[in-house]
């Protein structure tokens, strides 16, 4: 690949747009008919408010969540097969070095990292890697509780069908924690909300 | 003057955007209220009915992915004693305080394609071979607790009584006014039983008395209390949760 080709790639890819609003709205329904499936028995001392459940009850609830949970696995796995193939996980998401991280977060901190639209710094990186580690472990967890007989090496795997369970909500507040997170950084840098919606060039790390 | 007497006080042109608005609140209303009574009697997938046949299409897609998924020699894990969750908790549709005491006379109904009919005592039951078992109970609401059960095994019952072990369904009725169904081949797993002991002891009412359904297989609303009939049979039974949105196979 040129240098000039480079140059002219979209900051995100048409496949990796689309694949993720798609996961957007494949998350959002697990998330909010979650919290409704959690309401019914609440492991820890609080309620989800009412009006943010999605289902109105128990049994809307689970089948929005028995839904969309094909949804987002389809995304996930396509995301998977796209990342690996097309190269864009050994491109733009290596697993940082430690040092680079502290740097970029110390950086980040002082709201002096810069960001260059197509290219992830260290502390975007680890996020990025860790809410996909963090969706194919809610995947795990959720097919452990759903099918603790029938899948039962899995869930005995994750320690049996209560601590399995217990992962599986709090792997929910991490991913949510990443959403506050990423939808904060969005709303500090807008345009890059414009570069996941419309094909926008990539910026070389040198012109910013 | 005349004239002017007989003017009504006010014309059908003057009223009308009125009687439109007052006849579109009660529209309004009455759906409102559609929707208030959906919800209280749980019916309510959600608010659009396109939406509700998407989900209900989706439900039935799993179903037949769990079928796909579930396997007979599959068992589900078992239990020490020491496992045994105390004090066990009372789940129905209805309070502990309405449990509903054995009726007299009680007797197992059996119906359906099966060769004999004729109902069960519960000494009849007791002189079937027994199996115990120590399992983990989960509800659709996501707790479980670890109980232990011991009955007649479902499938030595279905081939004493003749049933067609081809049929597709076995439904079970409940004097509680529950009722529910499971797949065959769940019913033909050796560790679904008709439980007459729970902790070593008959059922007492709130268990269930004097026989219930234990199938640690599948979530815990398949395992009806206060059995009093037995069907085989290739149309679909539904059930009390199920004709209500829970997903048919249920399947753990």
């Amino acid at each position: 690949m040129s240098r000039r080709e480079i140059l002219h790639r979209p900051a995100h890819p048409a496949a990796i747009r689309v694949m993720h609003w798609i996961g957007v709205y494949a998350m959002g329904c697990m998330i909010f008919s979650g919290w409704e499936i959690y309401n019914a028995s609440p492991s820890l001392p609080f309620l989800f408010p009412a009006w943010t459940g999605l289902g109105g009850w128990l049994g809307g609830a689970l089948a929005w969540h028995l839904s969309a949970m094909w949804l987002l696995f389809a995304d996930g796995i396509a995301y998977l097969a796209y990342g690996f193939a097309s190269g864009h996980f050994r491109r733009d998401l290596q697993p940082p070095r430690p040092a680079e991280v502290l740097h970029d977060l110390e950086a980040a901190l002082r709201f002096r990292l810069k960001v260059h639209m197509g290219h992830y710094n260290a502390v975007q990186r680890v996020l990025y890697i860790g809410v996909i580690v963090a969706i194919i472990l809610q995947a795990m967890t959720g097919l452990a509780i759903w099918k603790p007989v029938q899948f039962g090496w899995l869930t005995g795997l994750l320690f049996g069908y209560p601590i399995a369970r217990g992962i599986h909500l709090g792997t929910m507040f991490a991913i949510v924690g990443f959403v506050l997170v990423h939808v904060l950084m969005v709303a500090i840098h807008p345009r890059t909300l414009r570069s996941m919606i419309v094909a926008v060039p990539s910026e070389s790390e040198e012109s910013r | 003057m005349s004239n002017q007497r007989i003017k009504p006080a006010v014309t059908m042109a003057e009223i009308r955007p009125e009687l439109t608005r007052l006849r579109r609140r009660g529209l309004l209303r009455s759906a409102l209220s559609l929707g208030a009574l959906t919800l209280l009697t749980g019916c309510d997938l959600s608010t659009h009915s396109g939406v509700d046949a998407a989900l209900e299409a989706m439900l039935r897609f799993d179903d037949r992915v769990q079928a796909a998924l579930f396997s007979r020699q599959r068992l589900a894990p078992t239990y020490p004693a020491s496992a045994i969750t105390r004090p066990f908790r009372f789940n129905a549709y209805y309070a502990e305080w309405q449990v509903r005491l054995v009726p007299d006379n009680w007797a197992l109904h059996v119906g359906g394609r099966v060769a004999a009919r004729r109902p069960w005592t519960l000494p009849a039951l007791a002189a079937l071979p027994q199996q115990g078992q120590i399992t983990r109970h989960i509800c659709i609401e996501g707790w479980s607790q670890i109980g232990q059960w011991s009955g007649v095994p479902l499938g030595t019952f279905l081939r004493r009584v003749g049933a067609d072990l081809s049929a597709r369904y076995v439904a079970f009725k409940c004097f509680d006014g529950y009722s529910t169904s499971i797949d065959m081949a769940s019913a033909l797993q050796p560790q679904t039983i008709l439980a007459l002991d729970f902790e070593a002891k008959p059922l007492a009412p709130q268990w269930g008395a004097p026989l219930r359904l234990r199938i640690p297989t599948k979530l815990g609303f398949k395992s009806a209390k206060n059995l009093e009939a037995i069907e085989v049979t290739n149309k679909y039974p539904g059930g009390y949760w199920e004709d209500q949105g829970y997903d048919w196979f249920a399947g753990v």
